[in-house]
């Protein structure tokens, strides 16, 4: 918005106070639920479409709506200058937020079968995978592994360290992002373990759920993060 | 064998009588106690306090409580028939949650610990020793759900909710102003611990506000009734505090019959299910724990070791590091 661009931080919080009624306008920037590139049933058999309504409308929308409730407190307690609350926010920032950008990455890394999905990475990416895991049987092997013996909730990444120019696979606790293990590291490949993330379907077994999601899992995506971060 | 190296750990002296499946009050004043090694080295250390001051001791491993090798642990049905709590809990969430769930805590905890030093231990004991000071060992997290499991089933009860009475109640209204102001909490802390876990009412006697610390003067004021969230399998004996109730926060308690809802899933837990006959058992136990253990502790003051009777803590090699 223009007003933004021209006015400073101390009149745009006065102005929230005296204009209410201006919905949406905020000091800062806040967030919506990115739709699917796909039905909810194109994932089937591998991830029902009654887990993906759920996961997508329920749980990544809850994420955003509190997402957004958090930034728009730490928004005005920066403003307040009130240190206490700004502290306080932020495992609801780290969760939140995390939760947004981690399912808004989870939708694109899946893809139904007629789109590409399970099809294996060619390219570079494919060429680094090999290298790195032997072949993509072994980087799945891997990657199943560590995701099902993760305990609690969290996520299993193949991510590609910029800085080193290798590929890793991590873990990440609950909803924190893999940059949370380290800076340098870009996601290019998450398997959210989380129980919603597949319990309608396969209940205790996890490992069943690992097994299935490769058949969904869009490489091409995770080829061109890989090819724009190597550049 | 599966355990780490880690080869010394801190466990207070006055650990509390075994609450979990076994039940029994394992640890009385003269008896003898039990030790043992973590790690595969010959000789380990084991620090803990004792009449106040941190000692280390070089342990081997000595007779368990129990002198029997134990066969493993029994998954417990709970304490009513799997479709009892229905509507608000499924017979369908049970047979997955204590069918399932449960039951491979337990399997696989026994698949753990067979022919290892924690064979023969009480579940409790072995949640206590692999927690390891919050550095916790692999077999940690299967004890502990076994444990936390077993506690939740009985936390609850077909026509449970209502309000509690007696000492509870009056503890209650004490340390929360009353019993809504109470409820209000700990339906907040469950529905704000993120990820998997528990959140539990505790009663907490004795400690200051920080794990591993002892109140080195204790008064009545300082025993309390707690609302305390943990995450993943972590449970409040590993302060030495008495859990009371528990409600299960981790998904699979609740998809099956609320999908993403668990603000509705607490709701209709404190409503319909909470057995507060057992939580008022289980304070009446936990006071007078700690009225035992400070009489224990008096006496044991006055004491280095009585004549005639076994010291307190059965030991290999009598060489003595103090730090």
């Amino acid at each position: 918005m223009a007003i933004r661009s021209v006015l400073s931080t101390r009149t745009l919080s006065g102005l929230k106070e005296t204009s209410s009624k201006l919905l949406g306008f905020r000091g800062i920037q806040t967030f919506t639920l990115p739709d699917l590139p796909y039905d909810y049933s194109a994932l089937e058999p591998a991830i029902s479409g009654e887990i993906m309504q759920i996961h997508h409308q329920k749980h990544h929308q809850t994420y955003v709506t509190n997402y957004n409730n958090a930034l728009e407190q730490l928004d005005q307690a920066v403003n307040k200058g009130d240190a206490s609350t700004v502290v306080k926010l932020h495992s609801a920032i780290k969760f939140n937020g995390g939760g947004h950008v981690n399912h808004s990455i989870f939708w694109k890394n899946l893809a139904p079968v007629n789109q590409g999905g399970g099809e294996p990475p060619k390219g570079a990416l494919g060429g680094a995978i090999d290298t790195h895991f032997g072949s993509l049987e072994g980087l799945v092997k891997k990657m199943s592994a560590e995701g099902a013996a993760l305990q609690g909730s969290g996520w299993v990444w193949l991510g590609l360290d910029k800085e080193l120019k290798k590929l890793v696979v991590d873990t990440t606790a609950n909803q924190d992002p893999l940059v949370t293990k380290g800076a340098s590291l870009v996601p290019l490949v998450g398997i959210d373990v989380w129980e919603h993330a597949y319990y309608l379907q396969y209940k205790n077994v996890r490992p069943d759920y690992l097994k299935n999601v490769w058949k969904v899992i869009n490489w091409k995506y995770a080829s061109e993060v890989y090819e724009s971060e190597c550049k | 064998m599966m355990m780490t190296t880690t080869s010394s750990f801190l466990w207070s002296c006055s650990l509390l009588p075994s609450q979990g499946p076994n039940r029994q009050t394992q640890w009385k004043r003269h008896e003898k106690v039990l030790s043992f090694s973590l790690s595969c080295s010959p000789k380990s250390t084991v620090k803990f306090y004792m009449n106040g001051a941190l000692v280390s001791r070089q342990l081997s491993r000595k007779v368990a409580v129990s002198g029997v090798v134990r066969a493993g642990f029994e998954l417990k049905p709970p304490p009513y028939p799997l479709d009892a709590l229905e509507p608000h809990m499924s017979r369908e969430t049970l047979d997955y949650h204590w069918g399932k769930h449960h039951k491979t805590y337990v399997e696989n905890l026994n698949k753990q610990i067979l022919g290892t030093d924690l064979d023969g231990l009480s579940l409790e004991e072995v949640v206590l020793l692999s927690y390891n000071r919050g550095n916790m060992l692999p077999v940690f997290n299967n004890a502990a759900q076994a444990w936390n499991h077993e506690f939740f089933w009985e936390s609850i009860q077909p026509g449970g909710g209502g309000k509690p009475s007696g000492d509870l109640l009056r503890l209650i209204e004490r340390d929360f102003g009353s019993f809504d102001d109470f409820v209000e909490r700990f339906k907040a802390a469950a529905s704000s611990n993120f990820g998997s876990g528990w959140t539990w009412l505790a009663y907490k006697a004795n400690r200051l506000d920080v794990a591993n610390a002892v109140n080195p003067l204790p008064k009545e004021e300082d025993k309390k009734l707690v609302i305390v969230k943990t995450p993943n399998a972590v449970n409040p004996l590993v302060w030495d505090y008495s859990p009371l109730l528990t409600i299960d926060t981790w998904e699979h308690a609740y998809y099956l019959d609320f999908e993403n809802r668990r603000v509705e899933y607490i709701n209709t837990f404190m409503e319909k299910l909470v057995s507060w006959e057992t939580v008022s058992t289980r304070l009446e136990s936990a006071m007078a724990r700690a009225v035992q253990r400070e009489q224990e502790g008096t006496d044991t003051e006055d004491e280095e070791n009585p004549d005639d009777e076994e010291p307190e803590v059965y030991l290999d090699d009598a060489s003595e590091e103090v730090d």
